[in-house]
């Protein structure tokens, strides 16, 4: 059936997610904003439908994005939503990143942010209602021009066409740009889409391979000063006493000023800042945190798991089964903080005028950077203006809830008086904090005759990401942070078992924490997965049949499961002599993915081979761009359950850069075979989802092949 | 110091220690060029010195002096070297921030060995960190690009 959608020229008048919170209501199309098409005024005034497009005489479509690229691909999937119903050309599209405005706020979360893999999910119907809006209006333009019915014409590659008459979109800018918007609009049923479910190549690829993308870091204007700071050791620390003579002297340093976050040194480039920070004499008050240690918060973090906690989810009485029973499966697993560490290094450039500040940076979070902004300048959000560019990776890094990296450069800008990008080195950002926390979990696990297990108990103890953050009240309920449980709390898994509970500790450490791509489920996947192949083993019964039995009545599961099984043909070849295969499969972000990884183990080390992954994310939007998303997501995943860890002794973080924070390189890919799960379900989570299965896949694999259970990450055969 | 960048002479006043990576960056205005490590760790920063893959980063602009120095801008005016063109037609770049330094070092790659096997691949290409992972797709488009250059 068609969809007949209401539309709307008004702005929507949603409060941000901090005040309200819920819902918004959909299928409703912003009105232009007046910073978007500020450029557009010296010439030919463009036909501007709503927010989210322009269409100028010279035929060329502007889709402004509400969201951030930042690899994950939706420079192009947003393009195609629009185009798909604006039957546009798709030569003609440019793209640009929407100014921070209420038009451009996450339908379901309230506010301008990029995460939590909604950007397709949530625009899927906005940026298509934004197409057939302006095709409508253009159709209408065309007939009364043309002296046709309006259902006389049809529309394709850019022009609207009546029999033997044509005229192109460009053509038609002036006499839309005069038209009321339509009541409402008919997008295009799925048998017709023509670029939905198509394969588009990326449209940002020509600025990325010649070097003209623009990245924070890449900003240069006159009279731009560029700062590092020194930021204390410890976090919680506070600067004692600063001597800048030596910094003073360097060339190129112009000031030495103290900001909340540390000691800033501003000069005329990035070198010379930073043999300015080299030259600083900074002593520091350790505060409150100087005796962190890990090794010390696992030990602390154990006792807690043997803990009573916060009841997160019960049924029946697991307890009482447990102490019933003869064979118990108690295991303890373990993870460790990790840095997002991004390619591009943090920044934010900032130059505040009398009534206006404006700023030029990658983010994921713009509504809460035009907040702080505007907290610190002493101005209205309104006279914030973000600029929103390349995002050189976020992986949740770029999404503070404080705005951290932005908060810094606007005190740095403030202070020194003068416009300053502040920079990051890999140091700062591997020691600056906002790290995926430790966490422990303990499961025990009693199986019934028949193999399948009949009573969990289940403890996690870790930090969560939420609380003292602005989203403390709207996110955490009853103490309790849904994203330390995603994955266990609702793991189909766990709905099979008579008797389960789950208890949840969530102690503070002082350790910054966030978000870090795929969040609560990067732990709670390698734990389930993990423990659920060992069921399957201790029942004596194949990995992929247990779970098949396990998760029978969620098809979603089932449909990934079995199409990674049968591409890797699980029942009819065997991998390679030393090597075996290992399976784990995870909802996450309102998707399902499987993975199938072959292993060996060469001269102590683990080596990954091959991973044939299946998602099931509602309809694919760009095919291409979901498989290398899982491409993508299974990389990042692999580092972090090969080699990346964060320690932490005497209060400091032990690694710096990447020698010591190691995260996977060209020579340790694997083949990955990405397959997508036929759907014609509304599109779901497509970034994060094929990070959790990849850890507990390559453990299970390790397993088959040594019979060694490796329950703590980054994952470390023994001999 | 005298520094020739992409065929074009730049008259620089800069410490002889200081990195080549912020001469270009910084002074020069050549910011396809990138920092991300700056210990030659992650690969961000690679330009050619007479044809040679160095990390700009680690390099002080004083041992560029005299040398052909190329840097992603360098490569052609319109993304039409071979290797662009593979990157394209395999659609590589996700973020794109390591893309500059991965195509100059399988640039730098390709004309050691016009064929390279998947072992010279790894060997020539580990020392570009790509956090999105775009790994399995840059050793296709170094295949693709040996096959685009002979054409």
């Amino acid at each position: 059936m068609n969809a007949v959608i209401p539309t709307s020229r008004r702005d929507f008048l949603k409060q941000t997610a901090l005040a309200g919170g819920g819902l918004v209501i959909a299928f409703v199309v912003p009105a232009a904003n007046r910073f978007a098409h500020a450029q557009e005024t010296a010439a030919a005034a463009p036909f501007v439908p709503n927010a989210f497009l322009r269409i100028a005489a010279d035929d060329s479509i502007t889709v402004l994005l509400a969201h951030s690229e930042m690899g994950q691909g939706i420079w192009t999937s947003l393009p195609m939503l629009i185009a798909e119903e604006l039957d546009a050309d798709w030569s003609k599209l440019r793209v640009e990143h929407a100014p921070a405005a209420p038009a451009y706020a996450h339908a379901m979360f309230g506010m301008q942010m990029t995460g939590g893999s909604s950007t397709i999910s949530s625009e899927f119907d906005r940026y298509r209602q934004a197409g057939a809006m302006a095709r409508a209006l253009l159709v209408q333009a065309a007939a009364t021009r043309l002296g046709v019915a309006v259902t006389d014409c049809r529309t394709e590659s850019g022009k609207v066409i009546a029999g033997e008459q044509s005229l192109r979109y460009g053509e038609l800018v002036d006499d839309a740009s005069k038209l009321a918007a339509p009541a409402s609009v008919i997008l295009k049923e799925p048998k017709d889409w023509k670029l939905i479910g198509k394969s588009s190549r990326r449209l940002d690829t020509p600025e990325k391979i010649t070097g003209r993308a623009g990245f924070g870091i890449d900003v240069r204007f006159e009279g731009l000063l560029t700062a590092v700071v020194l930021r204390a050791p410890i976090f919680g620390g506070s600067v004692k006493s600063v001597d800048s003579k030596a910094a003073m002297l360097v060339p190129g340093v112009r000031r030495v000023i103290q900001v909340p976050s540390g000691v800033a040194v501003v000069a005329d480039h990035y070198w010379a800042a930073k043999l300015g920070r080299d030259a600083l004499a900074v002593e520091w008050e350790p505060g409150p945190n100087a005796g962190l240690d890990s090794e010390a918060m696992r030990l602390q973090f154990r006792e807690l798991a043997a803990s009573e906690g916060l009841q997160v989810t019960q049924a029946g009485d697991a307890p009482a089964a447990l102490s019933a029973a003869t064979a118990v499966l108690e295991a303890e697993y373990v993870v460790p903080y990790l840095a997002h560490a991004p390619m591009e290094p943090l920044n934010c450039t900032v130059k505040i005028d009398a009534d206006a500040c404006e700023i030029w940076t990658g983010t994921q979070f713009q509504t809460m950077d035009q907040m702080v902004a505007a907290q610190i300048t002493g101005l209205k959000p309104e006279q914030v203006r973000i600029n929103t560019t390349f995002l050189g990776g976020g992986f949740g890094r770029r999404a503070t809830p404080v705005s951290d990296f932005v908060t810094e450069a606007v005190h740095v800008a403030k202070e020194a008086g003068a416009p300053v990008k502040t920079v990051w080195s890999r140091e700062d950002d591997i020691r600056g904090g906002y790290y995926r926390p430790m966490y422990l979990h303990r499961a025990r696990v009693v199986l019934g005759e028949d193999g399948m297990p009949s009573a969990w108990d289940h403890s996690i103890v870790g930090q969560s990401i939420l609380a003292g953050t602005p989203f403390e009240p709207m996110m955490v309920k009853d103490g309790i942070d849904g994203t330390s449980i995603e994955g266990v709390a609702d793991s189909a898994y766990l709905k099979a078992v008579a008797n389960h509970r789950v208890q949840l500790h969530s102690p503070r450490t002082g350790i910054p924490v966030l978000w870090w791509r795929s969040v609560g489920h990067t732990h709670t996947a390698f734990v389930m997965e993990t423990l659920v192949d060992e069921l399957a083993q201790r029942a004596g019964k194949s990995p992929l049949e247990y779970r098949r039995q396990l998760l029978k009545d969620h098809p979603r599961h089932l449909a990934a499961l079995n199409l990674a099984a049968e591409k890797i043909a699980w029942d009819t070849s065997k991998p390679l002599m030393g090597r075996a295969r290992g399976i784990a499969v995870h909802e996450s972000f309102g998707s399902v993915v499987a993975e199938i990884a072959e292993v060996s183990i060469e001269r102590g080390q683990i080596r990954v081979h091959r991973v044939v992954a299946a998602i099931d994310c509602g309809v694919a939007v760009n095919p291409d761009g979901v498989v290398a998303q899982l491409e993508s997501a299974i990389a990042f995943g692999l580092g972090a359950a090969l080699y990346s860890s964060l320690s932490f002794k005497e209060g400091r973080v032990q690694e710096s850069n990447f020698h010591d924070y190691r995260v996977l390189r060209l020579s340790e890919m694997p083949l990955i075979e990405a397959h997508i799960v036929a759907s014609s379900a509304p599109p779901s989570g497509v970034g994060e989802p094929g990070t959790p299965p990849i850890a507990p896949a390559v453990a299970n694999a390790v397993a088959a092949l040594t019979g060694q259970r490796l329950r703590e990450l980054p994952l470390r055969p023994t001999a | 110091m005298k520094l020739r960048v992409n065929g074009s002479e730049h008259e620089v006043t800069a410490a002889a220690d200081m990195p080549l990576l912020w001469v270009l960056r910084d002074l020069i205005g050549l910011t396809g060029t990138k920092f991300g490590c700056g210990i030659a760790q992650c690969g961000a920063c690679t330009v050619h010195l007479d044809g040679a893959p160095v990390r700009s980063c680690v390099t002080p602009a004083s041992a560029a002096e005299g040398k052909a120095i190329t840097t992603i801008e360098g490569l052609s005016a319109d993304g039409s070297h071979p290797v662009q063109r593979a990157w394209t037609e395999i659609d590589v770049v996700q973020c794109g921030y390591c893309q500059s330094g991965q195509i100059m070092s399988a640039v730098a790659l390709l004309a050691a060995k016009p064929d390279p096997s998947d072992a010279d691949i790894d060997a020539a290409m580990s020392g570009n960190i790509c956090r999105c992972g775009t790994y399995q797709r840059v050793r296709a488009a170094v295949h693709k690009a040996a096959e685009l250059a002979k054409s």
